[in-house]
């Protein structure tokens, strides 16, 4: 029982220090120098608790609080564990972060937002425990109210409180999805524990419908399409580590969620189930990396990032659910591992950016690319701790998400033996809409780092930006050297996830991994496939450092310093580099069907040229509009029956007494 | 395979000095039949060697806004390029850093080495270097996909994504004709003319403004930092085209311990490698460099071409 109640007190902990901000509401120093690091520290508790946790045996607890005869139940296994494992090791990295970055005089009160800010933290974390869908349904709704007050924590802004309303509107309706889902599998027995749940046996109908709940709701709060249209409205609205927190962490309790209906609720299913994760996570993936692409906004160009990534998260599920509906558990727990591995490598990266873009905005004043550049030289700290970002979120090896990557092409390579001919056609396409959506994550992120932090900078003023503080550095340095060291070891991380994939899918990769010692990574035998991210990172250093060696001995030259060359052409100017826009454009004309493209060219005889572009939503515009002017429309209707006179309502309640009669006479 | 042995090391170690040595002799090899081809006077075999020494007594020259990524760069290319060399079984299949990365680790190397070229032709922030890395990233992320899928083909006949082992598979099976191969072999010439910058895609010998693409990205070196970028450019095409020689034509590796048959390895690498110089020059010298915007087209239809080997596997193979 011990772990279970640590967690507990960790909860506790961080709603005291949310309290405990409301008494010094305008006491920035306290708040920022005090309560946040020691939220910070619980955070790290939280992760080490946990991760002792994943290793033992589940625990169960009740708390009295809520109504009578209604108690909470609580229970830490190894798959709730894992994921508080992913939010305290986010909530150390963005509270340390959050120490130097909150300021006075940005919208809610500081001693708010830290109050609104752990309970935020404590209710993800209660999420990941409940056990029953009465607790489950109270912590999910007091997440999401907690997370809407702090995305719309600079309300005096229209367009935020815009995204704010957008988002508290989609996680709604995602709830009522998931509360139907409970509704649908406690089977008219009125129990609503997760014991009870897992113990009911719904026919193939039922349980689909069950599925087909869990799987919107949940997709509306992970961002898969077509439900994904918060995302890039409610991040950038966000303070940065808001956003950090929502996209790295807030968004795997969906993951959780989808898990723990899928696969412990509802014992796997049919195999069909897995090909409609696999198509929504692929089309997630794909329609999320080719729009992040083309942004000229840094944060929305990294919600967009964070769909695609949750779209390859659903992959892998996808493919588990498949696997393990044919019974091939240990393929199922390659393609599993692929999905957890890459929801803790994206927690980190993910952190790691969107914690970099704070820093940026601060410095800097900016979130439009096209104003921003040639960070490095005067915000080094923040830059070279971002490249590790960026090379992880590329998805290049030895970076924490190439191992992720690696582990799910590999589940596509082994797919050959599936008894669906059908299945075994789909496969490769699949894969090779994964690789091409890992490419194109590249792109997006060499496009990222290139324009804000290389080339010259587009404004004056952003020679005088200033570097990241210490606790900000503190915050970014945690989560890249978590970047690297995932990438680097991955055979622990695989302890970790076999763990879970043990329970969900009765299978796991560690004992196969273990065989091989514990720099090298060969799940399926070391003569199929193996990858030794130390070795590899040996060999790029060693070929580098033969470089600088071979450089040393041969040159006769000495160095100089001088204007740039470009190609003897001295009228450069920081104009001239490629904007956002610029770098987005083959991306653009390429993919044009994804976009709604909206531009004002500029004719050769306008006296002040201007160029427009703008780069929407197909699915906002053939989906979303049309659904509002519908309730619009409806909502007028409604509208008729209120005529605002008393005679008329006294009529409505005569009509129905009279009806009401009736009905009780026949 | 399993274990070190010393003939092991042995083979990596000569590998790599094989690769470090003799990548600037197939660059020269292929100048050399290109202007024969065209007609025009050959410069000597040892032209690249030349223009590295040239290099090498050239005073280097960094542009003020420079960053450290910038000159770390050079480097890191070289790096990944002499990894990739070492991994790639040209002479034998027993090597020790042949279990570090496969082939899908291997794209993942070129990937990081066009990351870093790319970033470093931003930082100087000329419209040039910009533009440079915009083709750069738009060429990688067409062509990564389309080499992962043809290695993919080659990995579903040899159920491994080791590239040791797939070569072994392929040299000891017996000989039948796999359809899905020409596939992936079509695919893998595509990628390897843009990945290297050749023509139709790019052109090596061009500083026109308007069409290069690797040489926008290093416009701004100079010296040794320009030597080490084209000593990388070299170990890049002879990477590619050991590849692809391992992968479609595998015969002559030395799969046993013994020193012995690795001497008859490396006469069978040079061979393989002229060969494949001189049709590289013959592909070259036949088509025309393509405007910038049909080059998606072309890496669309090597991506098409792999993932339809991939299918005709399932289809007809499995």
């Amino acid at each position: 029982m011990i772990h279970i109640d640590w967690i507990l007190i960790i909860v506790a902990g961080w709603l005291t220090l949310g309290i405990w901000a409301l008494f010094v509401l305008k006491h920035m120093q306290f708040i920022a120098r005090r309560l946040f690091p020691l939220g910070a520290l619980l955070g790290l508790a939280l992760a080490g608790v946990a991760l002792d946790a994943t290793f033992s045996t589940p625990e169960v607890a009740e708390l009295v609080i809520g109504l009578p005869g209604l108690p909470f139940h609580l229970r830490l296994d190894p798959l709730s564990a894992f994921f508080l494992v992913v939010i305290g090791a986010g909530a150390f990295g963005t509270s340390m972060f959050s120490a130097g970055y909150f300021r006075t005089g940005e919208g809610t009160p500081p001693g708010l937002l830290c109050l609104e800010y752990h309970v935020f933290l404590a209710a993800m974390a209660m999420v990941a425990l409940a056990d029953d869908g009465y607790a489950f349904m109270v912590m999910w709704e007091t997440m999401a109210l907690a997370s809407f007050f702090l995305v719309t924590a600079n309300h005096r802004v229209a367009a935020v409180r815009k995204a704010a309303y957008l988002y508290l509107l989609v996680a709604h309706v995602g709830a009522i999805a998931i509360l139907l889902c409970f509704g649908v599998l406690q089977a008219n027995t009125g129990d609503y524990t997760f014991a009870n749940l897992r113990a009911q046996q719904l026919g193939p109908l039922w349980s689909s419908i069950a599925f087909g709940f869990a799987v919107f709701g949940f997709g509306a709060k992970a961002g898969l399409v077509p439900l994904h249209v918060w995302l890039p409205e409610a991040h950038p609205a966000a303070p940065s580590p808001v956003s950090a927190l929502m996209s790295a962490v807030m968004l795997k309790t969906a993951i959780y969620g989808l898990l723990r209906v899928a696969f412990d609720l509802l014992h796997g299913g049919q195999w069909w189930w897995g090909e409609v994760l696999l198509g929504l996570g692929l089309a997630s993936a794909l329609l999320g990396v080719v729009f992040s692409t083309v942004q000229t906004e840094m944060k929305r160009l990294l919600a967009y990032s964070s769909i695609e990534n949750i779209g390859l998260i659903v992959t892998g599920l996808g493919l588990a659910l498949i696997f393990r509906a044919y019974g091939m558990s240990t393929l199922a727990a390659l393609a599993l591992s692929a999905a957890l591995v890459h929801v803790l490598a994206h927690a980190f990266f993910k952190s790691l950016l969107f914690l970099g873009t704070g820093a940026v905005l601060h410095a800097t004043g900016e979130r439009n690319l096209g104003k921003l550049g040639g960070l490095i030289r005067s915000m080094p700290w923040v830059a070279w701790l971002v490249l590790v970002g960026v090379l992880a979120g590329s998805g290049l090896p030895p970076m924490a998400g190439f191992v992720s990557e690696w582990l799910l092409l590999q589940s596509f390579l082994f797919t050959t033996v599936l008894p669906n001919s059908f299945l075994d056609m789909l496969i490769p396409l699949v894969a090779a809409a994964v690789a091409l959506v890992v490419a194109l994550a590249g792109y997006a992120m060499v496009k990222f780092f290139g324009v804000v932090f290389l080339g010259q900078p587009r404004e004056e003023k952003l020679l005088r930006a200033h570097d990241a503080t210490g606790f900000e550095r503190i915050g970014l340095a945690w989560f890249a050297v978590g970047s690297l060291a995932l990438g680097l070891f991955p055979v622990p991380v695989i302890d970790l996830v076999d763990r879970v994939t043990q329970r969900l899918v009765g299978s796991g990769l560690a004992q196969t991994v273990h065989a091989n010692g514990w720099l090298l990574l060969a799940p399926t035998g070391v003569e199929r496939a193996s990858y030794s991210p130390v070795a590899f990172l040996g060999g790029v250093a060693a070929g580098t450092f033969l470089g600088l060696l071979i450089a040393r001995r041969l040159y006769r030259g000495t160095l100089r310093r001088a204007p740039p060359w470009a190609c003897g052409y001295a009228g450069g100017t920081a104009r001239m580099q490629d904007t956002a826009e610029g770098f987005g454009q083959p991306i653009r004309q390429i993919f044009e069907p994804f976009f709604r493209l909206e531009r004002d060219l500029p004719s050769p005889f306008d006296a002040r040229p201007h160029y427009r572009v703008l780069i929407e939503d197909r699915i906002w515009h053939g989906v979303y509009l049309p659904i509002g002017r519908l309730v619009d429309l409806a909502a007028r209707g409604v509208g008729l029956l209120q005529q605002g006179r008393i005679s008329i309502y006294l009529l409505y309640s005569f009509v129905t007494l009279i009806v009401m009669l009736m009905l009780v006479r026949l | 395979m399993n274990g070190i042995s010393g003939t092991g090391i042995l083979a990596q170690l000569l590998e790599v000095v094989l690769a470090l040595a003799a990548a600037p002799l197939l660059l020269g090899w292929v100048d050399q039949w290109r202007a024969r081809l065209q007609n025009r006077a050959a410069p000597p075999l040892t032209q690249p060697y030349r223009v590295l020494r040239k290099l090498f007594h050239k005073e280097s020259v960094v542009a003020d806004s420079a960053s450290p990524l910038f000159r770390l760069a050079p480097y890191v290319m070289f790096g990944c390029m002499t990894l990739a060399c070492a991994i790639v079984p040209t002479i034998s299949t027993d090597l020790p850093l042949a279990t570090a990365a496969d082939a899908i680790a291997l794209v993942g190397l070129f990937a990081l080495a066009r990351t870093f070229l790319a970033l470093a032709a931003m930082d100087i922030g000329t419209a040039f270097g910009t533009m440079g890395a915009r083709r750069e990233m738009l060429i990688g992320f067409l062509a990564e996909p389309a080499l992962l899928m043809s290695l993919f083909c080659t990995s579903l006949i040899t159920h491994s994504t080791s590239l040791a082992n797939m070569v072994e598979t392929v040299v000891h099976r017996p000989y039948v004709l796999e359809p899905s191969l020409a596939f992936a072999g079509i695919a893998f010439t595509i990628v390897s003319l843009a990945e290297n910058a050749r023509v139709p895609v790019d052109n090596p010998a061009t500083h026109l403004e308007l069409t290069m693409i690797h040489e926008a990205l290093i416009l701004e070196y100079s010296g040794r930092h320009l030597a080490m970028m084209e000593w990388a450019a070299s170990l890049k095409l002879f990477a590619y085209s050991c590849i692809g020689l391992a992968l479609f034509f595998p015969w002559g590796i030395a799969e046993i311990d013994s020193p012995l048959v690795m001497l008859v390895a490396v006469p069978m690498l040079v061979f393989k490698l002229a060969i494949g110089g001189v049709s590289l020059a013959l592909i070259e010298t036949a088509s025309a460099k393509m405007r910038i915007f049909r080059v998606p087209e072309f890496l669309a239809t090597a991506f098409l071409l792999a993932v339809i080997g991939l299918l005709v596997h399932q289809l007809l193979e499995a």
